[in-house]
């Protein structure tokens, strides 16, 4: 990979529309990155960059390999066997697909929230408590008790359920299930915080609630949010990918995407003429 | 249809469109008579199954419920020191070797004081089962004080008898005297007397039968006649014909009753006499029970009693039918649960056999199995559907492992004999080596099984688990296989229930013996409850056929248990994500 990589770091992104880089330090870089679902080229030549503590929001029409490239970033795409990942991830300047690099030690910095709300079919407290058990963040029951407060209070749950800990996870409403998820991801104290279309599943008011939760969280987490919503991009994020068919078209500041879009299948999807 | 329709000229739109909408109701009505049929052939299907269960229910229950209780006589027995302790030193062994049946058969023939004959009273106390020596002994050490008083004990009768009382061997009409009836004597040959004609309707029956017989004798002469047999042979058979016949015609005329008819018996005067021979008014007879006196008895006080199976084709003799009622009117029959069935072991006697040792056969081969097939199979199927790369290998394997599901267990049977027993010289009968035949047997199910729990699993837990740093194994071990086991559970116990049922492998390992002894250890020979069901129902007792019946319903009652606790599981765990 290396001597290809190299040039195509050089080279990849020209045909790009180039628009102002992000200020503040890089995050999360990805140069010529390309997944392969058995024959199938699902991202091709992909590079971004990704500021740190800022919301970055992927929108494209459905098949175009938002997930996919999602998934690249904290390796979720391992467990699938027939998927193929070419390029470099980089996350503070260290390639994540490193051999030398411990999978499961990674994804305790990284926190995934799917699009569907999946609890563990656990008390409420269970489901926030396992992730710093396993990586043996807190010791003693008060710590972790702390832990679980304070994820639950930083989801805006806190609230809700203080009084029913011990009741299942999967007994919540779909925003609360949802709101739950984020705490368990952020029990494990990330850095980075993944979401593919967190709302898909939820009323305008608890997608509020999310969105609310996801302005607070960016202030100490990345974030990265694949979101089918142009309005709920363009509210929450700072700058803003589209994808396209395996490629990242265009890639820039939010209000600069929405407002001048550069590429013409950008400003045709985001004027709703396809996907 | 529709561009056709947009472009048609009007009215042909309008005709069109009845026309599609003709079709359509048609097309529905088709639909709804298709539905009804369908709904009435699964609801024919499911009566013919519950009748059918039904049916196989009630047979079962009918002849295997007797066999959960038994008949017990209740009688004083005298503890007589001469004959249990005749040295008197009361030493333990001395005392447990003792003939308790002599004791229990000398109390029972004192009750008969008129059975003098040596054959009678041999059958006599053959009416108790051998069994009856147990209470007896139990009583004697239990309390060696007791020697030389007497104990009240229920001695269990022999399954003859015992089926007597359940009704199995004979009915009993009996029909009271209309007459006077004058007895000749009290005891012997004696002859009777009525005033009414209390044994014609008998009588013409017999001799109908006589007549029937001579027709009989005369269509044989006929055949062997056309197919040349000697004219004396003919005229022979034509002769005994002809003297049926006349006792056929003669409407009066004493006839012999033989054992092929239904025995009378006649109650009176607080004695029975036992028809041998009857006329319309009169009889003779042999008086099994002494008569109190030989006065005349009034119509009403006597009675007479037909034993509706001859006594050819019974295993109770009238004599035993004479005594049995004597002793059940005097009270001293009791029926009581039938514990023996059990706590007994194996017995040739059947009144005395009991599950005992087959249950705990197939409990002690059903542990071997749990213990080998729970973590062999629930190992294979994690590493199998989580861990294994997706090869050609693992195909093979799977594929494998869902042919060895079908193959017949016989097939087991046979590996487990060659392997287990010919190469590995494991003892034969023994509840080990069927634990492993059947473990054979049923990893393929619940390898199956818990592979099908686990692939349930949403696959969105493994992958929160894995989001939130969880390594494979802990996502495995912690979210995916605490919800797969209940489903794991459920195919285990289906497992254990198909090896609680299953016969045919136990067979080649040698599990099928006659085996008395209650099994202690997991190499004592044992056979299991299905094995001794098979067993059992190729014995010609009667009394077998009952507890053949009996244990079938004891295993029926386990796989209810075990099935009803698998369908529990599923419920109770049965999740939504
Ligand atoms: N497990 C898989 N195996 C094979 N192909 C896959 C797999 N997952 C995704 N793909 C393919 O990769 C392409 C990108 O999929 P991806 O899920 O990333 O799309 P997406 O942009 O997230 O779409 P959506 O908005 O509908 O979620 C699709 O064409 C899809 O068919
Ligand atoms: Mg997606």
């Amino acid at each position: 990979m290396t001597m290809e990589a190299a040039t195509a770091t050089l080279t990849a992104g020209n045909d790009r529309p180039v628009h102002s880089a992000p200020q503040g330090p890089i995050k999360i870089q990805a140069r010529d990155v390309n997944v392969y679902y058995g024959d199938k080229h699902a991202i091709k030549h992909l590079d971004v960059d990704i500021p740190q503590h800022s919301v970055m929001a992927f929108i494209g029409p459905s098949g175009c390999g938002k997930s996919t490239f999602l998934r690249c970033i904290n390796r979720m795409n391992d467990t699938i066997p027939i998927c193929r990942v070419t390029g470099k991830i980089e996350i503070d300047r260290r390639d994540i697909y490193d051999p030398s690099l411990d999978v499961v030690q990674l994804r305790a910095h990284i926190g995934m929230v799917f699009q569907k709300p999946n609890p563990f079919p656990k008390s409420i407290y269970d489901n926030v408590a396992y992730g710093p058990k396993i990586h043996g963040l807190a010791r003693t029951k008060s710590e972790i008790d702390a832990i679980v407060e304070s994820s639950l209070r930083k989801a805006g749950l806190w609230e809700e359920v203080k009084d029913r800990l011990a009741e299942s996870g999967t007994g919540l409403s779909g925003g609360q299930q949802q709101r739950l998820c984020i705490a368990r991801a952020i029990a494990v104290s990330p850095d980075v915080i993944l979401m593919d279309e967190p709302c898909s599943a939820l009323d305008p008011i608890a997608t509020a609630k999310v969105e609310e939760l996801i302005d607070e969280l960016k202030s100490n987490y990345t974030i990265i949010i694949v979101t089918h919503s142009m309005q709920q991009a363009a509210r929450v994020s700072q700058r803003t990918a589209f994808f396209h068919l395996g490629t990242l078209v265009e890639e820039g500041p939010t209000d600069v995407i929405f407002s001048t879009p550069k590429d013409k299948r950008t400003n045709d999807y985001i004027t709703g003429r396809f996907g | 249809m529709t561009d056709m329709s947009f472009q048609g000229p009007a009215p042909a739109v309008a005709r069109q469109a009845t026309e599609s909408a003709d079709i359509f109701k048609k097309r529905i009505q088709q639909r709804y008579r298709a539905e009804t049929r369908f709904k009435w052939y699964g609801i024919i299907a499911i009566s013919f199954s519950i009748a059918f269960i039904a049916l196989l229910f009630v047979s079962i229950f009918a002849t295997g419920l007797p066999a959960f209780t038994q008949h017990f006589l209740v009688m004083d027995v005298p503890l007589k020191a001469e004959s249990i302790d005749p040295s008197g030193k009361r030493e333990l062994k001395e005392l447990a070797s003792a003939d308790y049946f002599g004791v229990a058969g000398e109390a029972l023939r004192d009750k008969f004081p008129e059975v003098t004959n040596r054959r009678d009273r041999t059958r006599l106390v053959q009416l108790l089962s051998n069994g009856a020596a147990d209470p007896l002994r139990a009583k004697v050490l239990g309390e060696p004080g007791s020697i030389g008083s007497t104990a009240k004990l229920g001695l269990p009768l022999s399954a003859n008898a015992d089926i007597y009382f359940k009704g199995g061997v004979t009915g009993i009409d009996k029909i009271a005297g209309r007459g006077v009836l004058t007895p000749s004597g009290t005891t012997g040959d004696i002859s009777l007397t009525s005033s009414s004609n209390e044994f014609s309707s008998r009588l013409v029956v017999i001799k109908r039968d006589i007549a029937e017989r001579a027709r009989q004798l005369r269509r044989e002469a006929d055949r062997i006649e056309s197919s040349g047999a000697t004219a004396a042979q003919v005229q022979q058979l034509r002769e005994e014909a002809r003297v049926l016949q006349g006792r056929f015609d003669a409407v009066s005329g004493a006839e012999a009753l033989d054992d092929r008819m239904p025995s009378m018996l006649v109650a009176v005067n607080g004695g029975i006499i036992k028809l041998t021979r009857i006329d319309n008014a009169t009889a003779t007879g042999e008086v099994l029970r002494p008569l109190s006196s030989a006065s005349e008895a009034r119509p009403g006080s006597w009675e007479v009693l037909t034993l509706t199976t001859p006594e050819s084709n019974r295993k109770v003799t009238d004599k035993e039918v004479v005594w049995l009622e004597a002793l059940k009117s005097q009270g001293q029959i009791e029926r009581r649960f039938n514990w023996g069935f059990f706590t007994a072991g194996d017995s040739r006697e059947p009144e005395l056999a009991g599950i005992r040792g087959a249950i705990t056969g197939s409990f002690l081969m059903l542990i071997v199995t749990l213990a080998l097939c729970v973590p062999i199979g629930v190992m294979a199927a994690i590493y199998l559907e989580e861990f294994a790369p997706k090869n050609w290998i693992t195909d093979i394997i799977e594929v494998n492992i869902n042919n060895l599901a079908a193959v017949p267990s016989i097939v087991f049977g046979l590996l487990g004999l060659a392997v287990f027993l010919n190469f590995f010289n494991m003892p034969r009968s023994a509840p080990f080596v069927g634990g492993l035949v059947m473990a054979l047997l049923v990893l393929p199910t619940i390898i199956i099984a818990a592979r099908a729990a686990i692939k349930a699993v949403p696959p969105s837990i493994r992958e929160g688990a894995l989001g939130v740093g969880a390594s494979h194994q802990q996502a495995v071990f912690h979210h995916v296989l605490p919800l797969a086991m209940p489903g794991i559970m459920t195919g285990t116990i289906i497992g254990m229930a198909h090896a609680l049922g299953e016969t045919a492998p136990l067979l080649m390992i040698g599990m099928i013996a006659f085996i008395v002894d209650v099994p202690t250890s997991f190499t004592d020979a044992a056979t299991v409850l299905p094995v001794q069901i098979y067993l059992w129902s190729d014995l010609p007792e009667l009394a077998f056929k009952a507890k053949t019946a009996a244990a079938i319903i004891v295993l029926l009652v386990f796989l209810f248990v075990m099935n009803g606790m698998a369908i529990y599981l599923r419920k109770r765990f049965e999740r939504r994500w």
